[in-house]
């Protein structure tokens, strides 16, 4: 027998989960499962205008639904954990420095997309065509004109002015370990100095006076000069593309990204191994490749599109120009040292 | 053990069974919600190998003995500014108190990145004291506001009794008050500590990468490199700690509950030498608003001056669309994941006292013991990385019908076992204190036990369910760790939308992300000043503790 | 026979609170269950309720047995000895809730509600919050509301002792007419004899878990069982003699008593069973203390012995008097 009281509790904790569980998940089911549905898991800065999504609903007959999964990292972490049971169809934002880690894990299965002879196949990361290049972004370092302006400094240049004593404590930068920027700029002076000789860039980054922070967030509100935050240092690692989002009144950028200094991140879309929906997730590789999506990833992820002839948003040429021969290392070589360089830049720095 | 010598008859079994089914909800939903999930993840951790790698590391230890030094660095710094503060509110009648009272807590459900950034306006390069302090800023209100609960009932008549026999007041209070405190302040410890020792967004802003605590780390191996045994290897040891200080808090409070008998003492105006400590109480409060009126002035402030446009901004997703959605869609969020939590949470809570009450005053060690494990039990999210857990729904919540792995279900699942702690930290003491020959008195006049917890139980208890469910509900609002980790960007809750702008470059975003941080102030402060409207009677004093 | 305990025996732990306890309480009679602190009968009583699990025996309700009838079925009304009044309910929904808890239709509600105030003579009181009521007032609430449901035993746990003593006379006397007035079947706990004698009609004497004597008030009172029930029942000292034809010879003089047949007997004293007079045994005083009604006395007989006595209000007697010492049979019990 169970007592009343157990009924009654038992009764009640019922209904307040199931009434939980309606006021956030109200919405989720319910319409008539004729089209399918695919989940594309992707990262937080993933954003497409709605009409491009659902012209491509119209167009294929597949319902598109986004599962937005931290950063980069994060994502493919994700992905590695839930290999076995995906929880989704197809993936974008794993970039080349993850994407090793994805691919040995063995997260996408095989596919050339028609598209991608349209220029992703210039940055390919393995001959199964496994990943699908759809945009590349630089991290650069970044810097406050006005404030070398007004102190009579000619502004850096490149990596080894950053070192120079002229600059000493102006230079703030992330951490490789916490912040995507960080790791892109360690990968940099990888590619710049090599192996060996990146610890003795840094050993004088240090000397001078770099500071380093754990966030994108506090290195580039707080510190650096020429964002809102009205910091005290004039160098911050940021991106190519973020004096775009620094226009001032007169139309033109208050920031400047040194285009010597890039390293570029390639971000990439897979077929899931373990989805049930092949094909449909393979259409949706071939949406993200397709011009139709690639002419909106610039204004919206501030990236520059993989496909070859797309437009870019007016302006982008001169506060966000494509770094012309930017800094990368093959995704191999990230794999295999990422975690040995972290570590050891970690005991450099002494973070 | 009374009922191994006796009969046991069909009642008593219908009533252990009845409880046993009743425990059984808060245990599966553990279970199923904290420890399967944990296990699962470290598990793999595990199986990968290398943890013995990890705790054979110097640097490791390392790492440990700066987490458990800084969170106890910090609890003295909470501690000794809590107790001015605790003092005035149990024992000072002046205008204000009242105030004061709610606006300690406000710290307490700030989003850890707007403190965060807070203290580095102050403390440009961050470091181990702004790391120190901001950890002990967040708890104040864990000292104070428990602490005062037992100040509030003690019998000052020990104290004059003290003065009497020739002790000097400071004497009188080390000697005679602090002890009898002792139970509270080892108790609130406790909890400040757990809760500095497994702090996060603090740490990464303050620690400026170069100091490290077991949670940053944890978090770190976890979601950015995927050391799943560094990250096993190192939870192990942050799971030592916790254990110890839940050991440590529990001890604490058993000695609280045979403790003497208390009295309710009347606040009244300071005297002399008391002004001393009122003045300390008002820095410490004066201390704990200062981040708080920056961010508003922040809040309302451009390179051109005065401005609402961050307020007005809120309706808006923030320039070039930094969130999906408005700030008030974001406010809405919040409100209805920390509503479902807080039901969850007071279901689950609720549930989990009454069996652990219900236990103690069962006859019988073995009983006893159960319920001791299960109290510590519910202590323990508290000290587990939310990204643990987190990543631990990956892998297991799949096995589970509807796969809730992706869910926006998981956010409040997530707050409600942050708060569940809580919750049943502020409803068992009063449980326990009712008496129990008042029901009693209500089963020899005819009522069933189910009608025993109605009739008595409720009524006597329901303004510190009520308080509870509050409480719960704004910690729920202000809760980031577990809620950022698992809020979908489509969905994110007011902390979520605050980190979020403050990410993204701009102007109008920064200003937006300072409204929406004083937005959730208000709601926090209107959803206290209630909580303490409702909660505190004359002689019940006891709302806001743990 | 109503109640009927048999064999009880109640555990904590190992130690055994209550021993083959045996009672019987018939219709309309008050037993008391009389014993010093400690001695069990708190936890006889509760196990009687239904609140203790009984390690073994029976206790059973014309002739049912109770082991399988949870305290809220039972039927019997408890008052605790500091009343347990609801807090959050008033005087008027504290009387009431043993009504709505056996489903009395709300409108008979006011009207027994207001009977049973008069009854323990609280007119008005409905409204009254049960934080503002004198200990007195409480425990007459406490009263009413055990009797609202017409109970079929009321149970009382030392309900006066929380009590000053102007006012636990007072209630007592009340609390006896009462019961004798609605024939009401009861047991009373109590550790106070005066108590005891006032309210019940029969007795059960409880020692160590045991219960030593039961019978009926009087006869407990003038005959305690042992040594240890006539200490209990306020023998300070002891003294054996022989019986002959209605008169004890004792060495502390000779007393009429008609009770004890011829041979040897054995007599408890209360201090007033020794009063100073003209003649009898002789002592000295070692001390004297004030009393409302007499002067307690302490008087040394001999080396060894010394008794309790009293004299007059008025005797001027101090510590090193001589007095004389007589025997006066009203603060005689003979054991066993």
């Amino acid at each position: 027998m169970i007592p009343r009281t157990a009924r009654t509790v038992l009764g009640l904790a019922t209904v307040t989960v199931l009434a939980s569980a309606c006021s956030l998940s109200g919405g989720s089911g319910g319409d008539a499962q004729q089209t399918p549905t695919v989940t594309l898991v992707t990262h937080d800065s993933f954003v497409a205008p709605q009409d491009v999504l659902d012209a491509f609903q119209r167009q294929s007959g597949i319902k598109l639904k986004i599962l937005k999964s931290g950063d980069a990292g994060e994502l493919t972490n994700k992905l590695v954990l839930t290999k076995a049971n995906p929880i989704g169809d197809v993936a974008f934002g794993v970039d080349n420095t993850f994407a090793s880690r994805a691919l040995g894990e063995g997260v996408f299965q095989a596919y050339t997309s028609p598209e991608a002879d349209r220029g992703p196949q210039r940055y390919s990361v393995d001959s199964q065509h496994r990943l699908s290049a759809v945009d590349v972004g630089d991290v650069c370092v970044n810097i406050d004109p006005a404030y070398f302006a007004s102190k009579h400094l000619p502004e850096p240049k490149t990596y080894d002015d950053l070192a120079d004593p002229k600059y000493k404590d102006l230079t703030v930068a992330e951490s490789p370990a916490t912040a995507s920027p960080g790791l892109a700029f360690l990968l940099g002076t990888v590619a710049k100095y090599g192996e060996q000789g990146w610890h003795d860039y840094w050993a004088k980054l240090k000397a001078n006076g770099v500071k380093v922070d754990s966030g994108w967030e506090e290195a580039y509100t707080k510190d650096f000069s020429g964002s809102s935050g009205k910091g005290p240092r004039p160098i911050v690692i940021s991106y190519a593309s973020s004096p775009a989002a620094e226009i001032g009144d007169d139309g033109k950028p208050r920031t400047k990204a040194l285009l010597d200094t890039c390293f570029r991140q390639i971000e990439y879309a897979g077929v899931l191994a373990g989805t049930k929906q092949v094909p449909q997730a393979q259409k949706v590789v071939d949406f993200l490749l397709s011009q139709q999506f690639q002419t909106t990833v610039a204004a919206n992820m501030y990236v520059y599109p993989a496909r070859e002839g797309v437009d870019l948003p007016a302006g982008w040429a001169a506060a966000a120009p494509l770094p012309q021969d930017p800094a990368t290392l093959p995704a191999d070589q990230i794999q295999a040292g990422r975690e040995k360089w972290i570590g050891e830049w970690r005991s450099l720095m002494g973070a | 053990m009374a009922l191994a010598h006796g009969r046991v008859t069909p009642a008593q079994t219908a009533r252990t069974a009845g409880l046993a089914l009743l425990g059984l909800l808060p245990v599966a939903f553990l279970v199923v919600f904290f420890a399967w999930p944990v296990v699962a993840i470290l598990g793999r951790g595990f199986s990968a190998g290398g943890v013995d790698t990890v705790l054979a590391d110097a640097q490791t230890w390392q790492l440990a003995a700066f987490t458990l030094v800084s969170a106890a660095a910090s609890t003295v710094v909470a501690v000794v500014a809590g107790l001015p503060v605790a003092y005035v509110l149990a024992r000072v009648k002046l205008p204000g108190v009242g105030l004061a009272r709610t606006l300690v807590l406000v710290p307490f459900v700030l989003p850890t990145v707007v403190v965060g950034l807070a203290f580095r306006a102050l403390w440009p390069d961050g470091g181990v004291l702004p790391l120190v302090l901001a950890n002990a800023f967040f708890n104040v209100a864990v000292v104070a506001r428990t602490v005062a609960g037992l100040w509030s009932h003690l019998d000052p008549r020990a104290t004059e009794a003290a003065r009497a026999l020739g002790a000097s007041p400071w004497r009188a209070f080390r000697t005679v008050t602090l002890p009898a405190l002792g139970p509270a302040v080892a108790s609130a410890a406790a909890v400040v500590f757990l809760f500095c020792a497994t702090s996060f967004g603090v740490v990464l802003i303050l620690g400026g990468g170069r100091y490290r605590t077991l949670e940053t780390e944890i978090y770190l191996r976890t979601v950015d490199l995927l050391d799943l045994s560094g990250a096993a290897a190192l939870s192990l040891i942050q799971f030592a700690a916790v254990l110890a200080a839940l050991g440590l808090g529990a001890i604490a409070r058993r000695r609280r509950e045979n403790a003497v008998k208390l009295k309710q003492s009347t606040p009244r105006r300071p005297r002399k030498g008391e002004w001393w400590t009122v003045g300390a109480a008002a820095v410490v409060i004066a201390l704990l608003m200062t981040p708080i009126v920056a961010l508003l002035l922040e809040s309302v402030s451009t390179p051109d001056g005065w401005s609402l446009a961050g307020f007005r901004a809120l309706a808006s997703t923030g320039t070039d669309d930094a969130l999906q959605v408005s700030g008030w869609v974001a406010a809405k969020n919040s409100l209805a994941a920390a509503t479902d939590a807080t039901l969850l949470a007071m279901t689950v809570g609720v549930l989990a006292s009454v069996v652990l009450v219900a236990l103690r005053r069962a006859p019988g060690r073995l009983a006893r013991g159960m319920g001791e494990t299960m109290d510590a039990a519910l202590m323990l999210p508290l000290g587990v990385s939310a990204v643990t857990v987190g990543f631990g729904y990956l892998v297991t919540l799949d096995a589970l019908p509807g796969d809730l792995r992706t869910s926006p279900l998981l956010v409040p699942l997530a707050q409600a076992l942050v708060i569940i702690p809580l919750v049943v930290r502020m409803i068992l003491p009063v449980l326990r204190a009712v008496d129990v020959r008042l029901r009693q008195a209500a089963s020899t006049l005819g009522a069933s036990p189910a009608r025993v917890w109605r009739e008595i139980d409720l009524p006597l208890t329901a303004r510190s369910l009520v308080a509870a469910a509050g409480f719960g509900y704004v910690v729920a609002l202000g809760e980031f760790g577990a809620t950022s980790f698992l809020a979908r960007p489509d969905a994110p809750t007011l902390p979520v939308a605050v980190a979020t702008l403050i990410s993204r470059p701009g102007e109008l975003n920064n200003q937006m992300a300072y409204a929406a941080c004083a937005l959730l102030m208000v709601v926090t402060v209107v959803a206290v000043a209630l909580i303490d409207r409702f909660g505190s009677v004359r002689g019940h004093g006891t709302v806001g503790e743990f | 026979m109503a109640l009927a305990v048999r064999d009880l025996t109640v555990h904590y732990g190992s130690f055994a609170a209550v021993r083959d306890a045996r009672l019987d309480i018939t219709d309309g009679e008050v037993l008391a269950l009389l014993g010093p602190s400690g001695s069990g009968k708190s936890t006889l009583l509760r196990a009687i309720t239904g609140l203790e699990p009984a390690t073994s025996g029976s206790v059973s309700w014309d002739g049912t047995d109770l082991a399988d009838v949870p305290v809220h079925r039972r039927g019997f009304g408890l008052v605790f000895q500091d009343g347990q009044l609801f807090p959050h309910r008033d005087v008027a929904a504290n009387i009431a809730f043993g009504l709505r808890m056996h489903g009395i239709p709300k409108a008979k509600h006011r009207a027994r509600v207001e009977e049973l105030l008069e009854l323990v003579g609280l007119k008005g009181f409905e409204r009254r919050r049960v934080t503002e009521l004198s200990g007195g007032q409480a425990q007459r609430v406490a009263l009413a509301r055990a009797l609202a449901p017409e109970p079929r035993l009321l149970l009382l746990d030392e309900p006066l002792s929380g009590l000053d003593a102007g006012l636990r006379e007072q209630l007592a006397i009340d609390l006896a007419d009462l019961l004798r007035r609605s024939k009401i079947t009861a047991l009373l706990v109590t550790h106070d004899q005066e108590e005891a004698f006032t309210l019940a009609d029969r007795v059960a004497v409880l020692d160590a878990g045991q219960i030593r004597q039961e019978g009926a008030v009087r006869s407990v009172w003038r005959n305690p069982a042992d040594d240890d029930v006539a200490k209990f029942l306020g023998a300070t000292s002891f003294v054996d003699g022989v019986a002959a034809g209605g008169v004890v010879h004792t060495a502390l003089g000779d007393v009429a008593l008609p009770e004890p047949e011829d041979g040897p007997v054995r007599l408890g004293l209360r201090p007033h069973a020794l009063r100073v007079a003209e003649t009898g045994v002789p002592g000295e005083v070692t001390a004297a203390v004030h009393r409302r009604e007499h002067l307690r006395l302490v008087v040394r007989l001999s080396e060894k012995d010394t008794v309790d006595a009293v004299a007059p209000v008025t005797a001027d007697l101090r510590a090193g008097d001589p007095v004389r010492l007589a025997l006066d049979p009203d603060g005689i019990a003979i054991v066993g």
